[in-house]
C-alpha cells in the first residue's frame, strides 16, 4: 500500500515537472523547431537580452506589481484590522464583497473593469487603457487576498495585548504602530508576497485592461504563442521558472529561520 | 476599553481603517458588476457600442440557442472531469506528502509549478503536444505516424488538470495534516479491514478539504478561456472563450455581458450550495 502511494506520488511529480523540463532543455537547443536536440547553445539567451522590447515589458510588469502591491497591502491591512476590531453595519455585505474577486472567474473580473473604464472614459474622457488602468485592476483583486491573509493572522492575536497598551495610555495609532502591526507583520509580509506574485502572474485581467504601450510579460508570451513561438520564449520561460524557484527557496529558508 | 472611546472617535477609527478599502472594493468590484448587469440588458449599436433598447433579449438569445447551451454544457463537462482527474491524482499525493519525512521539500515541489507563470505552464503543453513535440517524437519512435494533437480536447484536459492540480493539493494537504490518526487505530481495534477502516475513520475527516479543493479547481476550470484558446484552437469553445470573443472580434459587449452574468450566476450558485453543505465557516476555509 505504502509502495503504491509512493509510486503514484512520483508519477504525479513527473507529470508536474515534465513540461517544465522540456522547456528548459529546449532553451539550450540549437534547433529552432521540434524537440530533437541538435546541439547546445546560449544563442536564445543572447537574443533575449538583446531584445529591448522584452526589457520594456519586464519594466512594465514590475512597475505594475510593485505599485499595486504597495497600495493593496496598505488598504488590505487596514481593512483587515477594522473588520476584526469593530462591529459595524454592512459588515456582512463587505465580507461578501471581499469574496467576489477571489471566487469570480478572471474573465468576468477583467471585462467588468473594462466596462467600468469605458463608461467613465465616455463620461469624463479619462482614463485611457494604460499601465495605470492595469494597476487599478490589480489592486482590486489583490486587496481581497491581502485582507484575508492578514485577517487570519489577526484572529490568532490575544486582544489583551492591545488592551494592555491602551490601559497604559497609548493612543489608538500608537497601539497600532507599536503593538498590533509588529505582531501581524508576518501576515502582512505573506499578504504582500501573495499580492506581488498574483500581479506578476496575472494574464486575464491585464489582457482586458491593458492598452497600447502597456504590454506586460504575460501579454507578450500570449501574443508570441498566438503568432508562433520563437525559441526566445523558451529562454524567457526558463529564466522566469528559475526566479520562481529561487524566490521560493529563499522564502522557505527565511520563514524557517524565523520559527 | 471600547467604551472609553466615544462614539464619534469610534466612527472615526472605523472609517479610517475600513473606509479606503471598502471604498475601493465598492468602486472597482461592486460598481463594475452593476455596470455589467446594465450592459447585459442593452443592445449592440452599429459600431459595437452599447445602446438602448433595454430588455432581456440577450438572455433570451443565450438560452434559446442550442449552440450556447452546448457551450455551457461543455464548460461544465470539461470542468467537472478535469476536477475528477485532479482529485484522483491529488488526493493520494496529499497523504503521501503528509506522511513523508521530507514534507517541506515535497510541498515545495508542489508549490513551484503553482507559482510558475500561468502562461508558461499552458505554453509548456504546446511544446509537448505540438507536431514535432515530445509526444509525437515518442509516437514516431515506435514507428507510428505522427498524430495531430493540437488543437484537441485531450490537450485542453491535460493542461487544465496540470494547471489547477496544486490548487487542490494545497488545501487538501492542510486537511490531511490535521487528521486524528487515533481513529484509524480504533477502527482496526474494532476489527475493520484496511479499506473499511480508512473509509470510516480517515475519509470523513478529509471531506471539508475535499469540498474546498473541488470548488477551488472547478470554478476557475469552468471560467478559463486561455487554455481552450491556446490548446483547443477554436475547436473547443467554452463559456470563457465566448465572453472573450464578444469583447474581442465580435464586438458585442451587451451579449458578452449577458454571458458573463450567466457564468457569474453559475459560480454563485455553486458557492451557495457549498455554503449550505459546509456552513458559513466553510467559505472562510475556501480562501
Amino acid at each position: 500500500m505504502k509502495r503504491l502511494l509512493s509510486i503514484h506520488a512520483w508519477l504525479v511529480f513527473a507529470f508536474l515537472y515534465l513540461p517544465i523540463a522540456v522547456i528548459v532543455a529546449l532553451s539550450f537547443n540549437q534547433s529552432r523547431f521540434g524537440v530533437r536536440f541538435t546541439g547546445f547553445t546560449f544563442d536564445w539567451y543572447v537574443r533575449l537580452f538583446n531584445n529591448e522590447r522584452i526589457l520594456e515589458y519586464l519594466t512594465n510588469t514590475l512597475i505594475v506589481a510593485v505599485v499595486s502591491t504597495i497600495a493593496s497591502t496598505i488598504l488590505g491591512t487596514l481593512l483587515a484590522v477594522g473588520m476584526v476590531r469593530y462591529r459595524f453595519r454592512l459588515q456582512n455585505a463587505l465580507r461578501y464583497l471581499l469574496y467576489v474577486p477571489v471566487v469570480v472567474p478572471d474573465v468576468v473580473m477583467g471585462i467588468s473593469l473594462l466596462l467600468l473604464f469605458d463608461v467613465v472614459r465616455d463620461a469624463v474622457g479619462w482614463p485611457r487603457l494604460s499601465l495605470f488602468t492595469i494597476i487599478l485592476a490589480h489592486i482590486s483583486f489583490q486587496i481581497a487576498y491581502v485582507t484575508l491573509v492578514v485577517r487570519a493572522r489577526l484572529m490568532l492575536l490575544d486582544p489583551a495585548l492591545e488592551e494592555a497598551a491602551k490601559d497604559l495610555g497609548a493612543t489608538p495609532w500608537l497601539t497600532f504602530r507599536e503593538v498590533t502591526l509588529p505582531l501581524i507583520m508576518p501576515g502582512v509580509v505573506s499578504g504582500a508576497l501573495l499580492a506581488f506574485s498574483l500581479s506578476l502572474d496575472d494574464f486575464v485581467v491585464t489582457f482586458f485592461t491593458a492598452g497600447p504601450g502597456s504590454t506586460t510579460l504575460p501579454l507578450y508570451i500570449y501574443s508570441s504563442v498566438k503568432l508562433g513561438v520563437s525559441p526566445e520564449i523558451h529562454a524567457l520561460s526558463t529564466l522566469m521558472v528559475g526566479v520562481t524557484i529561487l524566490v521560493l527557496l529563499l522564502g522557505t529558508l527565511f520563514w524557517r529561520k524565523r520559527t | 476599553m471600547r467604551e472609553a472611546a466615544g462614539p464619534r472617535e469610534r466612527l472615526r477609527q472605523v472609517l479610517l481603517t475600513i473606509g479606503p478599502g471598502a471604498l475601493w472594493l465598492g468602486l472597482f468590484v461592486l460598481v463594475p458588476t452593476l455596470i455589467m448587469l446594465v450592459a447585459s440588458l442593452m443592445s449592440r449599436g452599429s459600431l459595437g457600442q452599447l445602446v438602448p433598447p433595454f430588455g432581456l433579449h440577450n438572455y433570451l438569445r443565450f438560452f434559446s440557442d442550442p449552440l450556447f447551451i452546448e457551450i455551457i454544457g461543455r464548460s461544465l463537462w470539461i470542468g467537472f472531469w478535469s476536477t475528477v482527474f485532479i482529485v484522483l491524482l491529488g488526493y493520494p499525493l496529499a497523504f503521501y506528502i503528509a506522511q513523508s519525512r521530507n514534507k517541506e521539500v515535497l510541498l515545495l515541489l508542489v508549490v513551484i509549478p503553482f507559482f510558475t507563470n500561468f502562461l508558461i505552464r499552458v505554453y509548456a503543453w504546446i511544446v509537448v503536444f505540438q507536431k514535432e513535440g515530445l509526444l509525437n517524437s515518442l509516437i514516431t519512435a515506435f514507428g507510428l505516424p505522427p498524430a495531430e494533437l493540437l488543437p484537441s480536447t485531450l490537450a485542453v484536459y491535460v493542461a487544465t488538470v496540470y494547471t489547477y492540480l496544486p490548487f487542490f493539493v494545497l488545501p487538501l494537504y492542510a486537511a490531511v495534516e490535521r487528521i486524528d490518526w487515533s481513529l484509524l487505530e480504533a477502527a482496526y481495534d474494532l476489527g475493520a479491514r484496511p479499506i473499511r477502516a480508512f473509509w470510516e475513520s480517515i475519509f470523513p475527516q478529509t471531506v471539508p478539504g475535499l469540498f474546498a479543493g473541488f470548488l477551488l479547481v472547478f470554478i476557475p476550470a469552468v471560467g478559463t478561456f486561455v487554455i481552450a484558446d491556446l490548446l483547443g484552437g477554436g475547436k473547443v469553445t467554452l463559456i470563457g472563450n465566448l465572453i472573450q470573443l464578444q469583447f474581442g472580434s465580435a464586438q458585442n459587449w451587451a451579449f458578452g455581458s449577458a454571458a458573463s452574468m450567466v457564468l457569474m450566476a453559475m459560480v454563485l450558485l455553486g458557492l451557495w450550495l457549498y455554503a449550505r453543505t459546509q456552513g458559513e465557516k466553510g467559505l472562510d476555509k475556501l480562501v
